[in-house]
Formats: C-alpha cells, sequence, structure tokens
C-alpha cells in the first residue's frame, strides 16, 4: 500500500510542477498577481508530495520491502542501515528522485528567500524551477518508477553494488547532486532576467550566493568522488578524465567562471550577456552529464544501466530546455547594454581572460568526453581519447590561467595601473618560486623543472592573495567576508596546485609480489608482508593481508589492506591500507591470490596527497564565508522597496 | 537579433545532432565492447557433454560458421535465453555450439532432455579456462564466429528474439544454412 501512496505523491507533484510552472511564467506575463501568488504554493506542496515519496521509498529500504523491485535490485537482509539508507541513491530510480528531492529543497530555500524581490521576478523564477522539475518528474513516472512492485515478491534482495558500501561513496552522490541540481538556480534566474528583458547589477547580486553555494557544493562532491575512489578502487588513481568525472568537471569549470562574471556585473554592470550565456551553459552542462550518465552513449565504470529510452527522453527535454534557454538568450540578449569600458590590465580584463580560459579548459574536456561520439558522427570508428589528451590540453589552458590570477587580484577595477601593486607581486613571485626550488633540491630531491614551476605557482597564488588582507589587518581596516572567502579560495587554489604537482611527480609506486616473510622496498619505504587471514563482515567474507611498513630498519605502521567478496553480488572490493605521514600517504593494496601462499600487491607512496584533499576543502570553505556576507542580506531587505532596473550604482 | 548571439544555440544543436546519432548507436554501448570481435578466437578445444572422451576444437570448425553460447544449468537468465535459442536452431541458420560452464554433466544432460536441446554440438568448460580465454563474465554470453575463425560479433548477455535478428543474422551471408554434418567430434 505505501508503495502506492509513494507512487501517487509523485504524480501529485508532478502536477503542482506543471502548475507552478505555468502560474509562475503565465502569471507576470499577463499581470495576474493572484496566479504570482500561487506559484509559492505549488512550491510548498511539490516539496511535501516529493519528501513523502522519499520517506516511503527510505521506509521501504529500512523495512526490507522486498516486494518493491527497486528495493529488492538494491539492497539485501544484510546489509547494514546506514547503507540500506544510502541504497536509495544505489542506483539509476532512486538517484533520480533524489535529484528531484534536491530540485525540491532548492525551490523552496528560493521561495523562502526571494519573497523580498519583486513578485514578477520571484514568480518567474519559481516557474522556470517548476518547469525543469516538471521535466524530471515526467521522467521518472515514464521510465524510471521506482516503486514498480516485484511480485512475487522476492524472498531477499540482490544488495546494494559493493562499491557503494562505503561511507565516502554514501556522502559523494548527495552533496554531488546539491551541486548540479543547485546551478538550476542560477539558470532559472537567467531565464527569469531574459523573460522580463532587463537585468542590472542589482540581479547580479541575487544571484551570486545561489552560484556560490552550488559551486561549493560543487566543489565538494567532486573532491569527495575522487578521493572515494583514490582508497577505494584499489589503483590508487585519483582522477581518470573518466566521462562521468569529466561530466561534474565540466560544470565545476563554468560555475567558477560565472562566479567571476557575477562579480563584475554586480560591480560594474559590464559582460552582462555573457554571465546570462554561462548561467545558460552552467546547468546544461549539468544537464548533460546527467545524459551522458544515465542513457548509455558513453562507456563508463559509473554509468547507470543502459536503456536508450531513457536516454531518448532525457535528450527531449535536453533539447527542450536548453533550446529554449538559448533562443531566448539570442532574443533578449541583445536587448543588455553596457557603456562603461575598461583599461587592458584592469580587474575586468583579468576576469575576462578568467572566464575565457576556464570556458576554454571546459570546451577541452568536453570535446574529450565527446570524441567517441564525434567520432561516430562522423563516420571514425571508436576514436576514445584519454589521459594524453586531457593532460596537456587542459593545462594549456589553466596554466596561463593560474599565472595570471595573481595579477587580477591586485589590479583595480576599471583603471590599468598595476605600478602600485608591482613590488609586492614581484616579491612574492620570488619567495615563491625560490621556496619551489628548496624544496624540490633540498626535499624532494631530483630536478623536475615542473615541479619548480608547479610548486612556484602555487606558492605565488597563496602569497600574493595574502597580501592585501596582511596590508589591512596592519592599518586595522576590516575585512568584509567577501573578500576573506575570496581569500580563503584562492589560497585553496593554491594549495591544490602545489599538491597536484607533489603528487604528479613524485608518486613512487611499484606492484609487487610477496609470500609472507616476504618484503619490498618502494620509494626508501620497506614493505613487509606477515600474513593474510580471513574475516566475516555483516555480508561478506574478507581477505586481510597484515604489512608493515618500515624505513631505514624503523617500523613506521602496520596497515591491513583488505579484498572484500560480497556474498550476494558476487563481486569484490578492495579497502586500501593507507597510513598518513606528513601529509605523504603510504599505500598498499591487496591484489590477488597467486596461489602457494604469495599475494600480488600495489604499493605506492605518494606525498602531499594530504593537500590534495584539504585544498578543494578550502575553496569549498572560502566559497561559504563569501555566501555569508553582510551585503548579500542587505541586498534582500534593500529590495522590497524599489523597482529593479534602477541600480543602485554603488562599488563595493 | 544579432547573429553572434545565435552563434550558442547553433553550437548546441550541433551538440544535439552529435548526441543523436550517438543515441542511435548506442543500443550495445555502455557494455563493455570485447577486445577480441575482429580477431581470431583464441583456439580451444573441449570435452563433447554426451561423450567425453571426444572432443570438439575451434580448428574443426574452421570453415563454417558458428555460434559459440556459455550457459549453465546453475544460470537463471540462461533458462530465459533457452526458447530463443530454440527457435534459431527450428530457423537453421546458424549452428549453435553450447559450452557448458562450470557445471555438472548429469545436471546439464537433465535440463537438455527437460527444456530441448538447441545445440549441434555441447562442449563443457568445467574448469572455465576457455571461458577465462574468451573473456566470459557471466553467463550466457555468445560469440559469433565466421568461417575464418573469427569473431564477429559478442552478445554480452541474454539473446532475445530482436537481438538474434538484429545482431547474429543481420551478420551472416543471406544463404547461410546450417551445414548438412555440422562439425562431428573427434
Amino acid at each position: 500500500m505505501l508503495p502506492e501512496l509513494g507512487h501517487f505523491a509523485l504524480v501529485l507533484a508532478m502536477m503542482l510542477a506543471a502548475l507552478q510552472g505555468f502560474f509562475g511564467i503565465a502569471g507576470p506575463a499577463l499581470g495576474r498577481e493572484r496566479w504570482m501568488a500561487a506559484t509559492t504554493s505549488a512550491v510548498a506542496g511539490q516539496f511535501v508530495m516529493v519528501a513523502t515519496a522519499v520517506g516511503i521509498l527510505v521506509y521501504a529500504f529500512v523495512n526490507f520491502d522486498f516486494s518493491v523491485l527497486y528495493v529488492a535490485e538494491n539492497s539485501n537482509s544484510a546489509l547494514p542501515l546506514m547503507y540500506r539508507i544510502a541504497a536509495l541513491w544505489g542506483a539509476h530510480e532512486g538517484s533520480l528522485l533524489l535529484w528531484i528531492f534536491l530540485l525540491a529543497v532548492w525551490t523552496l530555500a528560493v521561495a523562502i528567500v526571494i519573497r523580498r524581490l519583486p513578485e514578477p521576478f520571484a514568480a518567474r523564477v519559481l516557474g522556470v524551477l517548476g518547469v525543469l522539475s516538471f521535466g524530471f518528474l515526467l521522467f521518472t513516472l515514464a521510465t524510471s518508477d521506482p516503486f514498480k512492485r516485484l511480485i512475487p515478491a522476492a524472498a531477499d534482495g540482490r544488495d546494494l553494488n559493493p562499491l557503494l558500501q562505503d561511507p565516502g561513496l554514501a556522502m559523494h552522490p548527495p552533496v554531488l547532486y546539491t551541486g548540479y541540481v543547485g546551478l538550476a538556480v542560477a539558470f532559472a534566474f537567467a531565464c527569469a532576467a531574459m523573460l522580463e528583458g532587463r537585468m542590472d547589477p542589482l540581479w547580479a547580486r541575487w544571484t551570486r550566493p545561489w552560484t556560490t553555494a552550488a559551486w561549493a557544493f560543487l566543489t565538494c562532491g567532486i573532491t569527495l568522488g575522487s578521493w572515494w575512489s583514490y582508497y577505494t578502487l584499489g589503483w590508487g588513481g585519483y582522477w581518470e578524465w573518466d566521462p562521468v568525472e569529466n561530466a561534474s568537471f565540466m560544470p565545476w569549470l563554468v560555475a567558477t567562471a560565472l562566479i567571476h562574471s557575477l562579480a563584475v556585473t554586480e560591480k560594474r554592470g559590464l559582460f552582462k550577456s555573457w554571465t546570462l550565456l554561462l548561467a545558460i551553459l552552467g546547468f546544461s552542462l549539468s544537464l548533460l552529464g546527467t545524459f551522458l550518465v544515465r542513457s548509455g552513449v558513453l562507456v563508463s565504470v559509473h554509468s547507470f544501466a543502459a536503456d536508450p529510452t531513457r536516454g531518448r527522453f532525457i535528450l527531449g527535454f535536453l533539447g527542450l530546455v536548453i533550446g529554449g534557454a538559448l533562443t531566448l538568450y539570442a532574443w533578449r540578449a541583445p536587448l543588455l547594454k553596457s557603456n562603461a569600458g575598461f583599461d587592458l590590465l584592469s580587474r575586468e580584463s583579468f576576469l575576462l581572460f578568467n572566464n575565457i580560459l576556464l570556458v576554454v579548459a571546459a570546451a577541452t574536456v568536453l570535446g574529450g568526453t565527446l570524441a567517441p561520439l564525434i567520432g561516430d558522427t562522423m563516420g571514425q570508428t571508436s576514436l576514445s581519447v584519454g589521459a594524453p589528451y586531457f593532460r596537456p590540453t587542459f593545462l594549456l589552458a589553466i596554466v596561463p590561467l593560474l599565472l595570471l590570477l595573481s595579477l587580477g587580484i591586485h589590479a583595480n577595477w576599471k583603471r590599468g595601473r598595476l605600478e602600485a601593486a608591482a613590488k609586492p607581486l614581484l616579491v612574492t613571485l620570488v619567495v615563491a618560486v625560490v621556496l619551489g626550488a628548496a624544496a624540490v633540491f633540498g626535499f624532494f630531491g631530483g630536478h623536475h623543472a615542473l615541479a619548480i614551476t608547479g610548486f612556484g605557482i602555487g606558492g605565488w597564488i597563496i602569497l600574493s592573495s595574502l597580501v592585501d588582507p596582511i596590508d589591512r589587518a596592519r592599518r586595522h581596516i576590516s575585512l568584509s567576508r567577501a573578500v576573506l572567502g575570496m581569500t580563503v579560495a584562492h589560497i585553496g587554489l593554491g594549495v591544490a596546485v602545489i599538491a597536484l604537482t607533489g603528487v604528479e611527480s613524485y608518486t613512487s609506486e611499484r606492484d609487487i609480489a610477496l609470500a609472507p616473510g616476504g618484503s619490498a622496498e618502494v620509494g626508501g619505504y620497506d614493505f613487509k608482508l606477515l600474513g593474510t587471514r580471513a574475516l566475516e563482515g555483516p555480508n561478506y567474507s574478507a581477505t586481510q593481508a597484515t604489512v608493515v611498513v618500515s624505513r631505514e630498519g624503523r617500523v613506521i605502521t602496520t596497515l591491513y589492506p583488505q579484498v572484500r567478496d560480497f556474498w550476494v553480488q558476487q563481486q569484490s572490493r578492495k579497502v586500501a591500507g593507507i597510513y598518513n605521514l606528513h601529509g605523504t600517504d603510504l599505500f598498499i593494496a591487496l591484489g590477488d591470490d597467486l596461489g602457494a601462499g604469495r599475494w600480488s600487491l600495489r604499493a605506492q607512496i605518494r606525498p602531499l596527497i594530504t593537500l590534495l584533499w584539504l585544498g578543494p576543502l578550502f575553496m569549498a570553505l572560502g566559497g561559504a564565508l563569501a555566501l555569508s556576507d553582510r551585503r548579500y542580506r542587505l541586498a534582500r531587505a534593500d529590495a522590497r522597496a524599489p523597482v529593479p532596473g534602477t541600480a543602485h550604482g554603488e562599488a563595493h | 537579433m544579432k547573429p553572434r548571439f545565435l552563434i550558442p544555440l547553433g553550437v548546441f544543436a550541433a551538440l544535439v545532432v552529435v548526441l543523436i546519432v550517438g543515441l542511435k548507436d548506442s543500443r550495445t554501448v555502455g557494455v563493455l565492447q570485447s577486445p577480441l570481435v575482429g580477431h581470431r578466437i583464441p583456439d580451444w578445444s573441449l570435452p563433447l557433454l554426451n561423450d567425453p572422451n571426444r572432443s570438439l576444437s575451434a580448428q574443426q570448425l574452421r570453415g563454417q560458421w558458428y555460434v559459440l553460447n556459455f550457459w549453465g544449468t546453475w544460470c537463471y537468465a540462461c533458462r530465459a535465453e533457452h526458447p530463443v535459442l530454440l527457435a534459431a536452431q527450428r530457423d537453421a541458420r546458424v549452428q549453435i555450439i553450447g559450452v557448458d560452464w562450470k557445471d555438472e554433466n548429469s545436471d546439464a544432460l537433465s535440463w537438455l532432455a527437460q527444456l530441448g536441446n538447441p545445440y549441434a554440438q555441447v562442449v563443457t568448460d568445467k574448469a572455465g579456462d576457455t571461458a577465462i580465454n574468451l573473456g566470459v563474465a557471466a553467463a550466457p554470453e555468445s560469440f559469433l564466429v565466421n568461417p575464418e575463425g573469427v569473431i564477429v560479433y559478442k552478445e554480452p548477455g541474454v539473446i532475445t528474439a530482436q537481438s538474434w535478428k538484429r545482431e547474429f543474422l543481420a551478420r551472416l551471408p543471406p544463404q547461410s544454412t546450417v551445414p548438412a554434418a555440422a562439425g562431428s567430434g573427434s
């Protein structure tokens, strides 16, 4: 009975979404105030319905209701509670429901905050979000019903994919989806502005916090995914340029560009049509990612079950939504004029370069990801590209971006005078390069010119970001949260650059075969296999090896890598043994039983890898700080009285 | 309307075309294509189910089209596939060689007696070595092999009436039929 109610709740939610879309868009167009007012009620009702559906599906998982097909396919009586809940997003149907739920949460948040904005604008934003939600609900009900019954009920379930039975992965999809879906808000703001046919600095101020929030979630989600693949897939890799990884990375790059162009639009009223385009692009790429993952067009380790029917539906939806938005753009964007100019070396210029380079980077990733499809279209067979393509092309766009960053944050708005900042810039550059060289020659050894460059760039970003805050602190001038957030995020980027340089230049890796008592040396550390033993978990049996790591005869730690064989799915999953020594990971993964007590093992020494997780965390933290800036709260209070369009052209 | 604001729409339209083409070809994508497709089938020689002293090998089947179908009585999906294979046998366009994989001979014989035998020959792969050589991950899996011994197509799961027509029959020469004395064992 309950699952049927869940299904019914989704149907009601879809109808409410349709009303929300209709009232939200038609209301302002026809000037019907009651229609506009009804939008908010539809949002609230829709949220309740979607939440009910999610609650019912979770209830079915927790209580082992194997008469629900999705539950029977993705859980098992031996599955621990935490993973029974995480199983909700363990496969296509449920993760789509999660997507819809998160969209409902974002929409509700927007509806609450946006009440303070002019009513027609607020209604249009909610209307666009309603259209998106309607599309996804229709998709779920038509092709991917999570409440479908299994008659007769299964005695037991087929269990959750073992790869998902891990705390890191249980968290990764919700966080990532929150980011993906959050970009829908910026998209809706852009569409509302185009429907109104005007856009002003105040619009940018309203849009910024939402974009920053979505971006911060996206940053965390991608990092969590990378961390998970690092310690659980057993090869010790953290980024493989896999289509699905790219699908999350492209919206991130565009969202990063959007954050920066919104800053220009807010402060100077420039880049208007460009900002709109980025807002459309960011969400479009996250829709495209959904399409690529769920339609089976591309082969990937993360793919959901391939289904061309679903693919056709998403492609149609994608065409309508993005095509519609871009048509609107072609029609309305020419109306948006900005008449302010700026010098070549002004901050506007640097942010323009930032935007161009980020979009070029996203385009190269998109090109590489779609290469197999483009090859097909041209009649070539399976043209597939990997790291050898992505690395150099991506660096080609990103290295100039990183080099320009330090200059950009010291440039003035409008005026192109860098003289005042020349001295601190030069000093920080020299210090960063010297420190980088010292790290390479004095600590890591080897003579990598690339490593010095990487450390130098990362160090320069960090040091030059600190110049202004330190200067202000010395003169007892307070720092706004927005500037503080920017500084923290840029430092996070510098930290990530240093970490990547270290990990890429100085990782030692070896695949070794050891019998109990045997040992091997990797990167100056001795790995000694003491033995293996059998273990039993709640729904798996495991082989656990005991490996002692020592350096120059001194024992550092004992690691216990495992291979877990899951009973129901007959799949195994590795859990690597990792010890962190001052930011360097000593990593060992257990491979195959080679017979006669011998085992294959993969040992890695990865210096600075801790920073690779900390850097993005700092970036997200910076986003959170910027979000809490006072002026966003003020902006909302401001907006109540006057009509937008009479821009409060003050500069912050 | 200025033309430059139409550029994004144009780019997007081109992208949609690429995606539509990709979607059309996606029926077999999403499951990994075997790297063996287009290459000669690794040599195999396996004992016959009904006479384990005799064996059948890839060499003996040279010069004939055949489908190598991995199955087992422990495999639920194979039961679903069985009627499709029986119908295919009645059509007699190509011979199907069954590989009874990781199974007991007695179980296999009673399964065939009970459900009917769609196979021209059945061989057994108890240790699973041949399955490993062919990269078989899970039963059922089937390979279409041409007279030169080259794998033309691999079906990574259950053959359906549709996929039999679209993927197997479509790749056979138009007039092909099962040879009169289908690859007798030695």
